[in-house]
């Protein structure tokens, strides 16, 4: 009987380290792949080279550009957003009823497949917005077409809980003395938000920054339809009309390293003949997102320890 | 980002204890400041109080607009997808969407399931793409429970503290890599490797695209099973062991019982993420619209077919709006499979008091 009892927690318990080990596995075994295959494609030029011959040689660099360009572009529109949104959800709506409507819809927005996203975009950003927006000004098409701008407005939607949800966890670490301190001393709401809260969090805030560029840089079903561009012959770059430098112009298509593996992989001519600059490509995503959230990983580990310190 | 979402609902449960004498801070300085503007103090000083008041509701009504937007997008969201979806069904009968009737090669009649949505004639059958996305989300969603259940538990209560802390960052960045990375892995090298194990007669098939599938949802079982079973209270733990349960006993008839609320979330959540998972699907599955119960078999899903079909469709066409109503369905599918695991969670908070 004993025995018994003995044997069956030692089996389960194996069972369950087995499982943890083949859960880690599998991330060496991807990351091992995509290193050993690709990393002999990876040189300066493949970096910083145009795709050539209708790609099946030369770089990727207008794809890293318009990587990051586009979740740049993001970060701008969702970043404000999200940091506001848990401003509000923390600092003012508290338990209320609008605060638990608000959470439920963020954490359902956070479970949209991100191909309904991309439908959202082509319908709400390009067709609706864009075309409104070409219907009022009068100057032909020029916002109703698929273009960086709606790219990184779909992604922003879709990354915005990242944000809200790590930048409510950065304000709820912040110590309730400080605000009580700050309080005391005669500050109103909004002076204790702007001088004590958003500086403390500032960490934090920008460890969400941070993962939801990750995110926003791994996406691709979102931008498949909402700007994303198989081959461009040029960067999407215009001289501005304002400063009179080459900028960055969101009303362009653009390459997109995510897209870019799917369409080598699935659509191009010879896709066996391209393999190694899929896998080229794929170690530059991988690295990039890797990176990406291992500054996080870090930054939060070192802004927790801050926390705890004071 | 259903991680960020597990996260938040685990934040919450920290959150209401702390949150509460937050709130009872700021109402309290409400009181006062209520206080100083109704005394009559002399104009300066109010005309001060006054400035301060206007920024300050300033300050209030943008953080309060930018919380509402959240809600406003999901809105959004809901209404595009159906305004653009249910313009098909002026233009056919729902009927369609089941299947059609026709002529065998014998003139026999047969009602047939085809998603043809291109030509003259299209055929419109939901049925395949429906049978499609579960045939990848069930066997991916029970791969993923087995793998994320056991690991949740290894990592909560059987690990030491280092490895644990070194095995989270792992599966955390698991969930980092993005889809269509693993959606190129599983269509180069994977499927290969599978079809000479199973010698499936498609390379590309339901079973790749599932465990393809199946690394996605992992972390996110993993790390809410993790805090579920973390969350229980530990007096239940000493109690057990007090009476002279092992370890396993405590985990099998103490822990799993409490934390179920919280496992079972976690899966409905991983369902919803493995049905709406695009890219890998569309790589991996093959994208032929069969109706079949065969994992073995290419398959054609929801997510796969929106994806592969809207550039191709003109705007405003039939096929347009017919894959806008594939994504209602879907949408509306994930939301209330959302809804389920967040009504799930509140009852387990409720359950254990936190």
């Amino acid at each position: 009987m004993k025995w018994d009892r003995k044997t069956s927690g030692k089996i389960f318990e194996s069972l369950c380290r087995g499982m943890t080990i083949m859960a880690a596995l599998v991330l060496f075994l991807v990351l091992g792949r995509i290193f050993f295959e690709g990393y002999q494609v990876i040189t300066w030029e493949f970096l910083t080279a145009d795709p050539v011959e209708g790609m099946t040689r030369g770089g990727i660099f207008p794809a890293i550009f318009g990587t990051v360009a586009v979740t740049m572009l993001m970060l701008i529109m969702a970043l404000p957003l999200g940091v506001g949104a848990a401003i509000y959800l923390v600092e003012y709506a508290g338990d209320g009823k609008a605060a638990r409507i608000i959470r439920a819809a963020v954490n359902n927005l956070a479970g949209v497949p991100s191909i309904v996203f991309g439908l959202f975009g082509v319908g709400f950003f390009v067709l609706f917005v864009g075309r409104n927006l070409d219907a009022v000004l009068g100057r032909g098409l020029i916002f109703g077409q698929p273009a960086m701008l709606w790219a990184a407005a779909t992604l922003a939607v879709l990354t915005l809980p990242v944000v809200i949800v790590t930048t409510e966890e950065a304000l709820r670490a912040i110590p309730l003395s400080l605000r009580e301190g700050a309080y005391a001393l005669g500050a109103t709401r909004w002076q204790v938000i702007r001088g004590v809260v958003l500086p403390q969090a500032l960490p934090g805030i920008l460890t969400g920054a941070i993962l939801s560029v990750s995110r926003g840089a791994g996406e691709t079903a979102p931008i498949l339809f909402t700007g994303a561009a198989y081959f461009l012959p040029r960067l999407p770059v215009a001289e501005s009309p304002w400063l009179g430098i080459p900028m960055i112009n969101p009303l362009d298509q653009f390459m997109e390293l995510a897209y870019h593996i799917f369409i080598m992989a699935t659509q191009s001519t010879n896709p066996t003949e391209t393999l190694p600059i899929q896998y080229g490509t794929t170690l530059v995503l991988v690295a990039l997102t890797f990176l990406l959230n291992l500054t996080a990983i870090a930054m939060r580990f070192v802004s927790r320890r801050a926390v705890v310190r004071r | 980002m259903s991680i960020a979402n597990s996260i938040a609902s685990q934040k919450d449960s920290k959150a209401t204890d702390t949150m509460n004498p937050l709130s009872e801070v700021t109402r309290r300085h409400e009181d006062i400041s209520v206080s100083v503007d109704t005394s009559k103090a002399g104009s300066a000083s109010l005309q001060k109080a006054r400035r301060v008041s206007l920024t300050e509701t300033l300050a209030e009504v943008f953080f309060k607009v930018n919380g509402y937007i959240a809600i406003a997008l999901l809105g959004l969201i809901f209404i595009f997808l159906f305004k653009e979806g249910f313009k098909s069904l002026l233009e056919i009968s729902p009927g369609a969407f089941f299947g059609h009737w026709t002529l065998d090669f014998d003139d026999n009649k047969v009602f047939r399931y085809l998603w043809q949505p291109v030509g003259d004639n299209p055929k419109l059958s939901f049925v395949p793409l429906l049978t499609g996305s579960f045939l990848i989300a069930f066997p991916a969603t029970l791969i993923a429970s087995v793998v994320g259940v056991l690991s949740g538990i290894y990592l909560s209560e059987l690990a030491p503290p280092n490895v644990r802390e070194a095995v989270k960052p792992i599966i955390e960045f698991l969930a980092g890599v993005p889809s269509v990375v693993i959606g190129f892995l599983c269509l180069t090298t994977f499927a290969t490797f599978l079809q000479g194990v199973t010698g499936s007669h498609f390379r590309l098939n339901a079973f790749v695209a599932a465990i393809g599938v199946s690394i996605i949802v992992v972390p996110i079982i993993t790390s809410l099973t993790e805090e579920a079973i973390r969350a229980v209270p530990d007096d239940l733990r000493e109690a057990a062991y007090g009476l002279g349960a092992t370890r396993w006993e405590v985990i099998s008839r103490v822990l799993l019982p409490a934390g179920v609320s919280g496992i079972s979330a976690s899966i409905i959540l991983g369902m919803g993420r493995a049905l709406g998972e695009t890219m890998i699907v569309m790589m991996a599955a093959g994208n032929a619209a069969l109706v079949t119960l065969n994992p073995l078999s290419s398959v054609r899903t929801m997510t796969a077919t929106i994806a592969g079909e809207l550039g191709a469709a003109a705007e405003g066409s039939l096929e347009y709006h017919v894959l806008f109503l594939v994504g209602a369905v879907l949408f509306t599918i994930t939301f209330f499979l959302n809804l389920a695991a967040e009504t799930v969670i509140g009852r387990m908070r409720k359950k254990l008091k936190l």
